[in-house]
C-alpha cells in the first residue's frame, strides 16, 4: 500500500454532532444524578448485595477499560506493526483509548462507597493490592497515551511516536493482564481465581477494543469525518475475527480446565447449566461472538454488523462471567450442604437497578462525549478527500 | 501582584488545601493502639456444643456493635451469621457461627487496594473506616462472606464503633473490649445464654485453658484448605 502521509482535520460543527452531544450529555447527566442518589441514599437502593457486591457499573466500566486497551490495536498497528494504512486513523485509536479509559475509571469511582475518599487511594497504596497496581497502571497509561496522542497528531513530532507507540503497547499488555488478575488472583472464588483470567482478559481487550473501535469510526463518519478506506476496514475486520476467535477460546479453555475438577463441577453445572439467567447469557454470549465470525470473516465481509454482534457478545459474557461468578455459592465447608438465613449455600441473586444502569450508560457517555470533543477541537480525523 | 491576583491566589490556595486536607492529614494513626504484639487472642467453637436454635452470639454481637437488619435482604449487615452444615452421606446437621477468621495470611489485607484493611500487632484483622474507600475488593476476597458493606445511613451507633456508610465492615473480636480486659460479647453471651461452645483466650499461653483445650481436640478454621490460618477454631466439625 502507499504510504501516503495522511493530512488530518477537526470534525467540522453539525446539526447532527450536535443533536449526538445533547442526547449524550442527557446520559452523562443521569450518570452522575445516579451517583448521587447512591452516595446520598446508600447502595441499598441498588441491586448490589453483600453476595454479589459488584454489578452492572462493574459490567459497563470493566467493559469500557478492556476496550480502551484494545482501541489502541490501529494505533499500534501503524506504529509498532510499520501498518502504513492505519496511520491515518492512529490518533482516533489513541484519543479513543483515552476517553473508555477515563469513562470506565469514572464509573469505577463513582461507584465506590466512598467516591470523595479517592485521593486517599492516590496517597495510600497498598502494594500487595493489584488494585492498586492497576491504580498505578491506569493513570500511567492516561499518561503515555495523552503523550502518545500528541506525537502522532503533531507532525514535526511524529518520528517519535514509534518507540512511544510500542511503550503504550506495551504498557497495555501489562495494563489488560493486571486488570483480569482483580479477578484471578481471588483465591476464595474458583469462579474468577487463576492466571488465565489475564489471557481471557487480553483477547477481550483485543476484540472489544477493535469492535468498538470501527463502531466509533463510523459513527465519526456518519458525523462528517472521512470513512475510513473500504480496504483498511476489512483488513481490520478479518483481524477481529481473529481476535474474536481467540476471546472464545480463552473463555471456553477456562470452563474446560474447571469441567476437568471435580470440585468445581456443581460450579460449572451453574454456570454452564442450572443457573437460570447466566447459562442462557453464557451461551447467547457465544453464540453472538462466534456470530461476528461470519460477517468478520466471510469474502463478503460486513465489518460493521461483525463489530456490533462483538460488542454485544463481548457485554454479555462479560455480564455473565462477573455476575454469574458472584452468584455462584461459595463453598464455605467442601463436602457439606450449607444453609443459613444470609443465603449461604444458594445461589445469589441480583436485579441491577436504575441507577446502576444509569450510572454505566453514563460512563458510555462520558466516553463519547470526551471522543467528540477530541475530534472537534483537534486536528485528528483524516480529511473527507482521502 | 495586583489585590485582585493576591486575592484569587488566595482563594485558590485555601479551596486546594480544604479539599486536600481531610484526604490527607485526617486519617487517625492510632488504628492499632492498645494491641500487645505479644499475644494471639483466637476463639475455639465446640460446634457439638452449638444449637441451630441459639443465636445468642449473633444477638449479642448486634447489640455491642450496633448492627442489625434494616429489611435490606441479603445487603443487611452480618458480622456474625448462623450457618447450619449437613453431611449429604449422613444426613447429620451441625450448627456453627461463622464470622471473621481472623486470617493469619487475610486475603482482605493482601487485596485493599489503600490498606485500609489491617492486622493489627496481635493478629486481628480489622477495617480502618476512616480510609476504607468502600471498593468492596475484600468481600470478593474474602473465603467465608465474613465482611460486610454499610448500604444505607446509619443512626443509634455505639461510641466504640462508628458505622460509616459506604465502608466495609466485620466482626472486630470487641478489640475495644479485650484492650480492657474483657472478653469478646459473642463468647460471653455464649457462656451466658448460649451451649458455652466459645472459648476465647491465648494462643501464646502455653498454660491458658485455650492452649490445652486445643491440645486435646483436633480444630481447625474454616476454608482451612486454602492455608490462610486463623484465629476462629472449630472443633467437631
Amino acid at each position: 500500500m502507499a504510504a501516503a502521509t495522511p493530512i488530518f482535520t477537526a470534525l467540522a460543527a453539525n446539526r447532527r454532532i450536535g443533536g449526538v452531544v445533547a442526547l449524550l450529555a442527557l446520559l452523562l447527566a443521569a450518570g452522575l444524578a445516579a451517583a448521587h442518589r447512591v452516595e446520598l441514599s446508600g447502595h441499598a437502593i441498588t441491586g448490589m448485595t453483600n453476595h454479589v457486591v459488584w454489578g452492572l457499573p462493574h459490567v459497563c466500566a470493566l467493559f469500557l477499560i478492556v476496550a480502551a486497551s484494545g482501541a489502541l490495536n490501529v494505533a499500534s498497528l501503524a506504529s509498532v506493526f510499520g501498518r502504513v494504512e492505519c496511520k491515518g486513523l492512529a490518533p482516533l485509536s489513541a484519543l479513543l483509548a483515552l476517553a473508555l479509559l477515563v469513562g470506565g475509571l469514572s464509573v469505577l469511582v463513582l461507584d465506590l462507597g466512598r467516591p470523595d475518599r479517592l485521593l486517599v487511594a492516590m496517597v495510600h497504596q497498598n502494594p500487595t493490592s493489584i488494585f492498586a497496581w492497576n491504580i498505578g497502571l491506569y493513570v500511567g497509561f492516561l499518561g503515555l497515551g495523552v503523550v502518545y496522542l500528541g506525537l502522532l497528531i503533531e507532525r514535526r513530532l511524529n518520528r517519535f511516536a514509534a518507540p512511544v507507540g510500542l511503550a503504550a503497547f506495551l504498557w497495555r499488555l501489562v495494563l489488560t493482564s493486571g486488570t483480569g488478575l482483580i479477578f484471578g488472583l481471588l483465591i476464595a472464588r474458583p469462579p474468577f481465581h487463576g492466571a488465565m483470567m489475564a489471557p481471557l482478559f487480553i483477547a477481550m481487550s483485543l476484540a472489544q477494543g477493535g469492535a468498538v473501535f470501527l463502531l466509533v469510526a463510523h459513527l465519526l463518519s456518519w458525523l462528517g469525518a472521512a470513512q475510513p478506506a473500504p480496504e483498511t476496514e476489512r483488513w481490520l475486520g478479518r483481524l477481529l475475527g481473529a481476535f474474536v476467535a481467540i476471546q472464545i477460546y480463552c473463555v471456553l479453555l477456562l470452563h474446560v480446565t474447571h469441567l476437568y475438577a471435580a470440585r468445581d463441577l456443581a460450579m460449572e453445572r451453574f454456570l454452564l447449566r442450572d443457573g437460570g439467567l447466566y447459562p442462557l447469557l453464557f451461551w447467547g454470549g457465544l453464540v453472538l461472538l462466534a456470530g461476528a465470525l461470519l460477517p468478520l470473516l466471510s469474502r463478503r465481509a460486513r465489518p460493521l454488523a461483525g463489530a456490533a454482534l462483538t460488542v454485544a457478545g463481548g457485554l454479555v459474557q462479560l455480564y455473565a462471567l462477573l455476575i454469574g461468578g458472584q452468584a455462584v455459592p461459595l463453598d464455605l465447608l467442601p463436602g457439606r450442604v450449607v444453609r443459613s438465613e444470609f443465603g449461604d449455600g444458594v445461589p445469589a441473586s441480583y436485579l441491577p437497578s436504575l441507577p446502576e444502569a444509569a450510572l454505566g450508560l453514563g460512563g458510555v457517555a462520558l466516553a463519547l462525549l470526551l471522543v467528540l470533543l477530541g475530534c472537534r477541537v483537534l486536528r485528528l480525523v483524516p480529511e473527507a478527500s482521502r | 501582584m495586583t489585590p485582585r491576583r493576591t486575592f484569587l491566589v488566595a482563594a485558590l490556595t485555601g479551596a486546594g488545601m480544604a479539599t486536600l486536607a481531610p484526604g490527607l492529614l485526617l486519617i487517625p494513626a492510632q488504628a492499632a493502639a492498645g494491641a500487645d504484639p505479644a499475644r494471639r487472642f483466637a476463639i475455639l467453637i465446640d460446634v457439638t456444643r452449638c444449637s441451630a436454635d441459639c443465636t445468642a452470639c449473633v444477638t449479642a454481637c448486634q447489640a455491642e456493635q450496633g448492627w442489625g437488619p434494616q429489611g435490606l435482604g441479603a445487603a443487611d449487615p452480618h458480622w456474625v451469621r448462623k450457618v447450619e452444615a449437613t453431611d449429604p452421606t449422613t444426613g447429620s446437621t451441625l450448627s456453627l457461627p461463622v464470622l471473621c477468621q481472623h486470617c493469619d495470611n487475610p486475603p482482605c489485607v493482601d487485596v485493599c487496594p489503600t490498606g485500609a484493611s489491617f492486622v493489627r500487632p496481635d493478629g486481628i484483622v480489622l477495617v480502618d473506616r476512616h480510609r476504607c474507600i468502600g471498593c468492596r475488593f475484600c468481600q470478593m476476597a474474602c473465603p467465608v462472606k465474613a465482611r460486610s458493606f454499610v448500604a444505607a445511613p446509619q443512626d443509634d451507633q455505639r461510641p466504640h464503633m462508628p458505622r460509616g456508610q459506604g465502608t466495609v465492615e466485620a466482626c472486630t473480636l470487641c478489640v475495644h473490649r479485650l484492650d480492657a480486659g474483657r472478653q469478646p460479647a459473642c463468647v460471653e453471651a455464649c457462656g451466658r445464654d448460649g451451649g458455652g461452645a466459645m472459648l476465647f483466650g491465648d494462643l501464646t499461653d502455653p498454660d491458658g485453658p485455650l492452649v490445652r483445650a486445643l491440645a486435646a481436640r483436633a480444630a481447625s478454621s474454616l476454608r482451612a484448605d486454602l492455608g490462610l490460618g486463623g484465629r476462629i477454631r472449630y472443633a467437631g466439625l
